[in-house]
Order: C-alpha cells, then structure tokens, then sequence
C-alpha cells in the first residue's frame, strides 16, 4: 500500500507537537507557561481532530506495520483525551512546582505518540517500539520533580522493573517468531486459523512472555508491585496521565494480540487469563482499603481496574473487546479526572495527600467537592456515571460468555471498592473540620479539566449511545485486518 | 401531559432549583423544599383519582423512549394497582419528613434540601419505572442521598450506620444486576433485540432450574431491603443514626421497596421459583416477626425499638405477599402502606420529644403525659394503629394478612398471629413507661407540650390511620384487579410445570370473586367458604 500518511496522521501531529514545544523551549528566553500550555492544547486538538477525520480511513500501510482500524480509533480517543486532560491539570501545577516546564509538556507528547504506536501496530515488533517510546519518557517523567526524594525513588524503581519487563515482552516476541516465522500479527493470525506450521509450545510460552511484559505496564497482579510506589512519588498529574494512557496503551496491545486466537483459544490459557482478572482485582481491592494517602489507594485501586479489563479480555469474542475499550475510555476520564481534583486540594507543594485531610472539603469548597463525589461514586460503579456503565457492559460479556462466577467475583469486588471510594466522601462531607490551616489556590485549568472530566462521567453514564456504538463497532470489526 | 414524568422528576428539578439559592437563606432553601414536595403530592393524587381501579395493566405509562439504544434499554415508567398507592406516600411522607425537619436540621440547610428532594425521586423512579434497567438505576441512584442523610445529619455513630447501610445495600443489588443481565441477554439471542423492558422480560419463560437462582439474585437484594430476617443487622444502626426526617423516610418508604421488589419482579417473572421458596422465606418472615419483637421488647433506646417493630411489621407484609392468596396480598400492599404511616408517625413523634429532651432512652422519661397530653394522645392512636387495633388502618393490613395466610398454611398463620400479640406487649409497656407512671424526672416536669407546627405535621398522619382503618375501600377497590392479575401469573405458569404439591395450589386464587368484598360481607361465613 506503500506510504498512506492519512492513517497514522494523528500520530504525526503528536510527533510534531512534541518537536515545536522542543524547539520553542530552546528559542524561548524564559520560559512561558502559556505558550507551551496552549501549544500542546492546539497539538492535541489537532490530533484529535485527524482522528475523527481518518476515523473511516481504515488501512494497513508501512509494509504491515501500521492499522488503522475501529480499535485503534478508539484507542487514540481515549489517549487524546487523557492526554488533554493532563495539559488541563499540569498547567498551573507545572508553573509552580517544576522547573523545566518544555520537556515536561514534551515528555507527554512524546509518551503519547508511544501509545498511538502501539494500539495501532500490526506488528509484535512495532508494540515493542511504541512501548518504548511510550515507557522512556515516562520513566523520565516519574522523576521529573528532582527535588523530592520519593520523586526521584519513583523513577528509579519504574525504570528498573521497566526495563526488565520489556525484557520479558522482546523474548515473547521472540519466541513467537519461533513460532510463526513473522512477528506481523496478520501473518500470525493467518498461520494461527489455518492450524499449521506453528510449534504450539513455542506460540504458547511466547504469549505468555508477551502477557508478563505488557501486564507489567497494565499493572496486573502479580506484575504490579511497582505501583504504589510509583504513582505515590511521582507528581500528581504524571500520576493521572499513568494511570490511564499508559494501562489503555498496555491493554490495546493485549486486545489486540489476543483476539487474534480469539475463538478457538486454549481453555488452559483462559484459566490463566482467569487467575489473573480475579487476582488483579481483589489484590488491588483489598490493599486500597487500608491505603491512608490518597494517590496510594487510587495506585491499588487502578490495579483494581485493570482487573476489570482483564475480565472482559477473558470474555473475549467482539462483546469482550468492546466492553473492555469503553470501559477504559471510562476509566480514563474518571480517573484522571478524581486526580484533578486531587491536585487542586494537595495545596502548594502537595501537602495534603491524606484521605483524612479532606475532612470538611466537602462544603470548604462545594463544587470540587461534588466532582470528587462524582468521580469517586462512578470509580466505585454507582448508576448514572460512566463507570457503572463500564462495569455493566464488561459483566454483560462475561455472563454473555458463560463466565457467570467470574462476573459475581467482579461484582463482589466491586461491593469491596466502594468501602474505600465512599471513605473520600466520608472524610470529605462527615468527619469534622480539621484545625490546620492550607491554603488551596484555585486554577482556572484545572477546573476546566474537572469540568470536562464530570461533563464526560456523566455523558458516559447517561447518554453513552454514540460511545457504546463506536465500541461495539471496534469490537465487531476486531478481526478486521485478518481479511 | 406525561403526568408520571412530572411526578418523578419535579423533586430532582426542584433540587436544582435550590442550587441557585444561597445557603445562608435556610427558610427559603426549606419551603423551596417543601413546595416542591407538597406539589409533587398534589400530582399524585390527581393521579390516585384518575387511576382507573378496575383495569389490571400499567396506567399512565410513560413511553418506552429509547434511552440506550445499544444496550435495548427503555424510559418507561407506569402504575399499575401495586405501586399507585406507594407512588402517593412517598410524597406524602417526604411533606412530613422536611417539614419535621424544620427546627431539627439546622446546619447545612441545603444539602439537607437537595439530599431529600433528590431522594425522592429516587423513590419515586423505583415505584414507577417498567424497565430493569431505569429501575436499578433508580434502585441505587437513591442511595446516596440516603447516605448522606444518614452520615451528614446523624447521630454520633452516623459514619458507621451510613457505610453499613449502603454496604449491605450494595450487596444485595449487585447480584441483582447479574440476573437483570441474564436476563436480558435471554430476550432474544440476537444482540440488537434484546431489551430490559419489564413487559418483554415478563413474557420471558424462564427456565425452572435459572429461575431458583435468577430468583435467589434478586431476592437477595430485596430481602436485604425489606428487611427479612437474617439480613435486618443494618436496620436498627442506620434507624437509631438517621435523623428524625431520615427515619420517616427510611422506615416509611426504603424498606417498601424490597417488599415492592418482590411483588413486581420475582412474583411474576419467577413464577416457579417463587412457589418452590414459599416455605423458606415465610419461615424467615416468622422469624423475624417473633424475633424482632422479641428484640424490640428489650430495648432501651425507642428509635431502636421502632427499629426493630419495622423488622416484625416487615416480617408479616412479607408473610402476606408469599401466602400468595388475594386477600394476603392486599393486605400486604395495605400494611406496606400502613406501616409507612405508623412508623413514619412514631419516628416523627420520638423525634419530637428528642428535640426537647435530646434523649431517646425509656428510662429518661415516666408521666410525661401529665405535661404533654396532646403529645401522649396523638402517640397513643400511633402505637394502638401500629400494633392493629380494629378501627385503625392496622387492622387492615394484620387481618387481610393473617386471613389470606390462614388459607394457605395455618401454621404460619397462627404463628403470625402471636406475633400480634408480643407487639402488643412491647408497644404499649414502652407507652406505659414513657407516658404513664409518676412525673419523677425532673428535667421532664418543664416540657412544653405540641406546638402548631408539630400539630400539623402529626394531623395527616391520623386522618389516614382511620381513614384506611374505618374505610379502606377506597384504597383496596385500586389495588384489587392488579392482585389478581399479579396471582394468575404466578398461579397460571404453575399448571404448566406442576412444580407446587395439589394442597396447596388449591388455595391460591380461588376466592378471586369474593376478594373485594371483605368489609362488606360477613367476615365469618366468608372465612368459611374459603376453606
């Protein structure tokens, strides 16, 4: 097909982006919050903006590496939109805790184009570039305020095990060239359905090596030691972006790795996938119950999360796929924007970081009040916001697949969640004032990313038509570049 | 005019509505509150009076609108004769509870508003939606305003009763969710076919072996509501923490809502199942009827002993519903109705007298009918209607109940009815010892008795105690129809599986004729041609 740059034309803006904010922190003498905030806002509106654009563009170019298809859109929607929400949240936090505020705006986009690369490959080998890409700056990012030790031990620690599970993803990718003779997931799945010519050790071992490396970043049990400690260090919107694009990122390569053995899968592999949703989730359910800092129990509780995905990766088949983007996209708003209003009752420097120093929030400051409320009730999968309308949709394809006891295990993690989601609003609306005075500056940006987070929540929740659509229009066409 | 609309959504828009009001302005925030309660009652009874008792379908339906086109869910909302009545006291109740909030509730006046006009129709959207899906909405979407009610404005352990209460909530209704899944996805096996509307689902023919644990999801969610025995253990927590105005709501409308369940989804879509757990849970129902009397008698604080009057009184409603006999049933549907006005009442006047004294505990008080003789009066009526003296609306219920029970199983009946008997017992010891006696306290000697604005509020409450006690045809000629309906679907289905032993089929149903002319035939010779 040769080079069709309309379909990694979003891609392509994210890239640019990321080189002008470069470019103009080198000219620029001082350096300006402004300028580079709107930049990046302009870049990921373009973005966006290609994405819709190219969004019936459907393809594979670059010699079989690239696709753009239904996931891959819907994917680059949910980065977008986490990424646009972190601009939102990073801007005024960023003048006045950081310096060097052009590589951090950088950083993000550079770690964006990472993701993009790697929901849309149609290669073992390009998920691995675009993992990358995506971890490199991250890496960086996790450490970006050097002046805070917890900072500096958060990057350290990521970076370690980071490195080490991209180990583990390169040998997978190894192993099923072994298998298959290609790492072209086209190629793969054609010699997959057609039954020979494939060692099923190998493929076997080889998925299983590809699951550790990605569930590392998707934060799964057992592969999610890292968290905790990596989203309590590192700054509180660095925090909100890793929580959503990067896992989103991790779980497109899943999907997409594994739907290619979707129908006839092993029952000994979806075991394995089994132990994994169900340890994920109460794992991270339990720990984020006795979690006093608030940015620790989201840590567990995002782990939480991924063990929700993971049971729709169980479900599989079209209802597992699209269940489980819609329900990051979801995640992605909700979380990020929960972390907004973090941000903005931290204080300088962020201080407040106990769930127990919220007490009295709730009326000090009503509006962000009733959005953490908001968020933290949709989080928990409370009707009428759109993370209960995730959770629906993942139990409605795991019952539809006949996995009944692992939809009741979901829904009773669930009932674990809310205890600690509800202890926010507890300590935020029924524990008495606290005596100390913080001072919480208010910032225009950060509401507008907590308004458009609560406008999305709620849009989920209740009118998720056109979303659901757009999934189940993904989920169907999953198989689409098989043909 | 899509008049159910209005009835469900006017407390949410008057919620928004007092987001524009300043918080300082306490007054206006409680009649903006008000007003839009005592509207929104005013709609339910031009309802009530155009509600056509002798058909058996939904009335006033709303819809169905597409809501989520992708997930078949619809908008649609409806009365029929088992909800019309719960669709008017659920306002009715909400008049009572803001308006006895008015000196109680002092600090975060407009929280407190939003909190219980949300609340309400939240209420309101469980009693009248007609699609699984909108219901469970409703179903959770009340909570929180509950919770907050409970845990902003209740008493010193009000963040443990507030978690608790919407933990074990949760509990339940998460399970539910899964069989309202099933049973969508059994609608039809091509995905853009299905749908969570009521009526579809109803049609559904459900396997017997899913319906037991289709049946068992559900129930479980309801029974935690109600609640039945085992599953009572939130009950009195989040009773004795609520405020007063959180009480009357709580006790008088929430715990309707599993009882509500029961009859509007496991009844008919789990026909078969619901014959095959009749033992179970009226064993459970007795149960709880004896042992929260029992319980009730032992305790010292009275907002925990009405607590625990609600589990027995909730006991016999759900004791009546899987007698599953017409006059059972509408005694059931009328003791809900009863228990939310006396309960409702009791919670009203003990937070009267909490006011004055900021105490709950029995042994506080003694004699004070000698101060407060219209408070004594009017709480007097209350406990002699809660515990189902003829002539109060009590009677009704209790006896419709015991009746239609005695039809089915006698044991369970005669159980039941010395459950009457220990209510008695612990109802009126605690009037005896709260109102009766020597004035020996001294704080008590200084009470001030009603004043206007706690007269009125009280004065409703007692119209309709006799109202339904001496007259309850007003009511029992709506809901009849829908009874019967609502037991030929549970009966119908059982010729075809033949799951019920002959015994007991024989008496469901038979006297479907007769039904309506309880009061106004003799009592005895009917009793006589039903067995």
């Amino acid at each position: 097909m040769g080079f069709d740059w309309r379909i990694i034309s979003p891609e392509i803006a994210v890239l640019a982006t990321a080189i002008v904010l470069l470019v103009v922190d080198l000219f620029l003498k001082k350096a300006r919050n402004t300028v580079f905030t709107s930049i990046s806002l302009a870049g990921i509106l373009i973005a966006m903006f290609l994405t819709f654009a190219n969004s019936r563009h459907l393809g594979v170019g670059f010699s079989n590496i690239v696709v753009n298809d239904y996931v891959g859109f819907y994917f680059k929607i949910i980065f977008c939109l986490g990424t646009l929400l972190t601009i939102f949240t990073s801007s005024t936090y960023v003048a006045r805790e950081l310096r060097g505020i052009g590589e951090y705006y950088t950083l993000i986009f550079i770690a964006t184009f990472g993701m993009m690369v790697m929901a849309t490959s149609a290669d073992l080998i390009t998920i691995f570039l675009g993992l990358e890409v995506m971890s490199i700056p991250l890496y960086v990012l996790a450490g970006i305020n050097r002046d805070r030790p917890r900072s500096r031990e958060a990057a350290m620690k990521y970076f370690l095990l980071g490195a080490f599970s991209s180990g583990f993803l390169l040998y997978g990718i190894a192993l099923m060239f072994g298998a298959y003779g290609s790492t072209s997931l086209i190629e793969i799945g054609r010699r997959f359905q057609v039954g020979v010519n494939y060692s099923q050790v190998l493929s076997s071992a080889g998925l299983i090596f590809i699951l550790i490396g990605l569930g590392f970043k998707a934060a799964l049990t057992p592969f999610h030691l890292w968290v905790p400690d990596v989203y309590e260090g590192s700054v509180a919107p660095i925090t909100a972006f890793m929580s959503a694009g990067p896992k989103a990122a991790a779980f497109a390569a899943l999907f997409r790795i594994f739907s290619l053995f979707s129908p006839v899968i092993s029952d000994n592999f979806n075991t394995i996938l089994w132990i994994l949703a169900v340890g994920t989730m109460t794992w991270g359910n339990i720990l984020a119950i006795a979690q006093k800092n608030i940015k620790r129990m989201l840590a567990y509780s995002s782990i939480a999360h991924a063990g929700y995905v993971m049971i729709a990766l169980v479900a599989g088949g079209d209802a597992g796929l699209s269940a489980g983007i819609f329900y990051l996209l979801a995640y992605t708003v909700m979380n990020i924007g929960a972390f907004a209003v973090i941000i903005l009752f931290a204080g300088r420097g962020e201080k407040l970081e106990n769930i127990k120093d919220y007490a009295g929030f709730g009326t000090k400051y009503p509006l962000a009040g009733i959005a953490l409320t908001v968020f933290m009730l949709s989080l928990a999968g409370i009707p009428s916001t759109a993370g209960f309308m995730g959770k629906y949709k993942i139990f409605m394809a795991a019952v539809n697949s006949g996995y009944v006891w692992l939809a009741i295990i979901g829904v009773m993690n669930s009932l674990i969640s809310v205890w600690y989601y509800i202890g926010v609003v507890v300590a935020m609306y029924m524990l008495p004032e606290s005596e100390q005075k913080v001072e919480v500056p208010f910032s225009t940006t950060l509401m507008v990313a907590v308004f458009i987070a609560l406008f999305a929540t709620l849009h989920l929740g209740l009118f998720p038509d056109r979303w659901l659509d757009l999934a189940n229009l993904a989920g169907a066409n999953f198989n689409w570049i098989l043909q | 005019m899509p008049i159910l609309s209005w009835i469900v959504f006017l407390p949410l828009f008057g919620a928004f509505i007092s987001l524009f009001i300043r918080r300082t302005q306490a007054d206006a925030l409680k009649w903006t509150g008000l007003l839009f309660s005592v509207v929104d009652f005013i709609l339910t009874v031009i309802l009530f009076v155009h509600f056509d008792g002798s058909r058996i379908d939904m009335q006033f339906r709303d819809g169905p609108f597409v809501w989520i086109r992708s997930l078949g869910v619809t908008f649609s909302l409806g009365v029929d004769g088992i909800s019309i009545l719960l669709v008017i006291l659920t306002p009715f109740l909400s008049i009572i509870a803001i308006a006895s909030a008015w000196n109680a509730i002092r600090e975060k006046v407009k929280g407190f508003v939003i909190c219980m006009l949300i609340l309400q129709t939240g209420m309101l959207g469980v009693f009248t939606a007609t699609d699984l899906f909108l219901f469970y909405v409703f179903w959770e979407a009340m909570l929180i305003p509950m919770y907050f009610l409970i845990g902003i404005w209740g008493g010193p352990r009000k963040i443990y009763a507030a978690v608790k209460f919407v933990l074990f909530t949760m509990f339940g209704s998460l399970l539910m969710l899964l069989g309202i899944l099933k049973l969508y996805l059994m609608t039809s096996p091509e995905p853009g076919n299905r749908t969570t509307d009521l009526l579809t689902i109803m049609n559904l023919r459900v396997p017997p072996e899913l319906q037991t644990w289709l049946f068992l999801a559900f129930a479980l969610a309801f029974a935690i509501k109600v609640p039945l025995f085992p599953f009572h253990t939130w009950l009195p927590d989040a009773h004795v923490e609520a405020p007063t105005a959180g009480s009357i709501i709580l006790a008088g409308v929430l715990l309707k809502m599993g009882t509500y369940g029961f009859l509007r989804f496991c009844l008919p879509i789990f026909p078969d199942a619901t014959l095959a757990f009749v033992p179970l849970i009226s064993i459970l129902a007795l149960i709880g009827i004896t042992y929260g009397a029992m319980v009730a008698m032992v305790q010292k604080d009275v907002k925990s002993l009405v607590a625990y009057s609600s589990v027995a009184h909730l006991g016999f409603v759900m004791l009546g519903i899987f007698a599953l006999t017409d006059q059972a049933l509408t005694g059931a549907i009328m003791q809900m109705i009863n228990h939310g006005i006396t309960t409702g009442a009791l919670f009203l006047l003990v937070g009267m007298i909490y006011e004055r004294r900021h105490t709950r505990l029995i042994s506080d008080f003694g004699g004070i009918a000698h101060v407060m003789p219209v408070f004594a009066t009017f709480f007097l009526i209350i406990t002699l209607a809660s515990i189902g003296l003829p002539g109060t609306n009590g009677f009704v219920g209790e006896f419709l109940i015991l009746l239609g029970t005695f039809k089915s199983n006698i044991t369970y009946a005669v159980i039941g009815t010395a459950g009457i008997v220990l209510a008695a017992v612990y109802m009126l010891w605690m009037v005896q010892r709260i109102f009766y006696g020597e004035l020996d306290k001294f704080e008590n000697k200084s009470l001030l008795d009603l004043g206007p604005r706690e007269k009125i509020i009280t004065l409703p409450l007692l119209i309709m105690v006799f109202w339904i006690g001496l007259y309850p045809r007003t009511f029992i000629d709506k809901i009849e129809p829908s009874v019967r309906q609502l037991l030929s679907q549970v009966r119908d289905r059982d010729h075809h599986t033949q799951l019920v032993h002959p015994d007991r089929t024989r008496g469901i149903g038979k006297d479907r004729c007769q039904g309506s002319g309880i009061f106004s035939e003799g009592e005895i010779e009917w009793v006589s041609t039903g067995e």
